[in-house]
């Protein structure tokens, strides 16, 4: 089955983007497809490749970069949330004129059209959040 | 359908939402700070078991364990599963999470 | 369109206003939403009743200093989003009636372009209802 997965708060402060990647690890384990993984409200800071966790805990970008790489999973950063919150990619820096971008590889930031597009495409879509 | 719960029952009103909404044939799936609503001697049990009669209620196990909790001190009669039946439970319902 | 499947998507909102961004950046999926031509709902249960109350008040120069977005509700049937549900009983344990809610409108193309209101408050079985009849359910 074609799963869409939205995630709404960022990371270590809520569990969501934890159990949406437990979810997504058990559904392409058991041979399921992921259709896309959208990550809105806070959901942004999960691609953020500034992340510096303590050694003994988890990664979570690494983690959700990770499993993009082995399953081609596509994870998709909802640009309108990400610019109000100071996550940017290489091209809207450049646009914006700022020093710096800040997106962790695996994830690409686009626009809410791909959001509803994955419950279009997907059989289910299945939400993370507080 | 299935519904997901994710809040304890003590700090939000999900669960009674969800429950209030929650109809014949449906499950309802208690994760993450949602489990604390599956447990037994709590002001929530009565509900919790006159929902049972109505329609199946799920626990994520590892939610139960992370916080210090068994199998045991959860309601009989809500089922345990894993984050493979999560998914299969997804498969095989439209999903509502009750945020 | 490159496939012309049309899928019945229902936003739940159960969060007030400016305490915190998901009403507003719900309301933005709606607005991108509403391009794609798909069978929208919008349900508000719980404190997302609250979201719908007329006479909101700020902006970003004055009040609390946040752009007050609930205008943007008013424009929603200009975007054929016209199927908005609310729970009695939120307004009722809130206080609140229907005379409490901003007017929501849309023109009714299929009737002369009659104005109509947007707004039906709904019980729980109605509700639960339409929930059961949904393809997509997004919850913010």
């Amino acid at each position: 089955m074609k799963f869409g997965i939205l995630v709404n708060e960022g990371p270590y402060q809520h569990q969501a983007s934890d159990s949406a990647y437990q979810f997504t690890k058990a559904a392409l384990e058991k041979g399921h497809e992921i259709f896309r993984v959208f990550f809105y409200h806070d959901g942004v800071y999960n691609a953020s490749r500034l992340l510096v966790p303590p050694q003994d805990d988890r990664h979570i970008a690494n983690r959700w970069s990770a499993l993009s790489k082995e399953y081609k999973l596509d994870l998709v950063v909802c640009i309108a949330a990400a610019q109000r919150r100071g996550m940017l990619d290489e091209n809207e820096a450049k646009r914006q004129g700022k020093d710096a971008h800040n997106i962790a590889e695996g994830f690409h930031i686009s626009g809410l059209g791909q959001l509803i597009e994955a419950g279009i495409q997907s059989e289910r879509l299945v939400v993370f959040g507080d | 359908m299935l519904h997901t719960v994710n809040k304890s029952p003590f700090q939000t009103n999900s669960l009674e939402t969800c429950l209030r909404f929650a109809r014949a044939s449906h499950s309802v799936l208690l994760f993450e700070d949602g489990i604390y609503g599956a447990l037994k001697g709590t002001r929530l049990e009565s509900l919790i078991t006159d929902s049972l009669k109505s329609y199946s209620i799920y626990v994520l196990v590892p939610d139960v364990e992370a916080r210090g909790m068994r199998i045991g001190d959860v309601i009989d009669g809500v089922k345990p599963v894993d984050y493979a039946g999560f998914v299969d439970l997804a498969a095989e319902n439209t999903v509502q999470a009750w945020l | 369109m490159e496939d012309e499947v049309i899928k019945k998507f229902l936003y739940v909102n159960r969060k007030a206003p400016y305490g915190t961004i998901y009403a507003l950046e719900s309301l933005e999926v709606v607005l991108i939403g509403a391009a794609f031509d798909q069978d929208v709902s919008l349900a508000f249960i719980d404190d997302g009743v609250y979201q719908l109350k007329k006479d909101q008040k700020t902006s970003v120069d004055s009040g609390i200093g946040m752009k007050d977005f609930s205008k943007t509700y008013l424009a929603l049937g200009d975007y054929d989003v016209n199927k908005i549900y609310v729970d009695k009983a939120s307004l009722d344990e809130r206080g609140l009636t229907a005379d409490d809610l901003m007017e929501l409108v849309y023109e009714d193309e299929d009737d002369d372009y009659k104005e109509k209101s947007s707004i039906s408050i709904v019980n729980q079985d109605e509700l639960a209802l339409l929930m059961e009849q949904q393809d997509v359910v997004l919850s913010f």
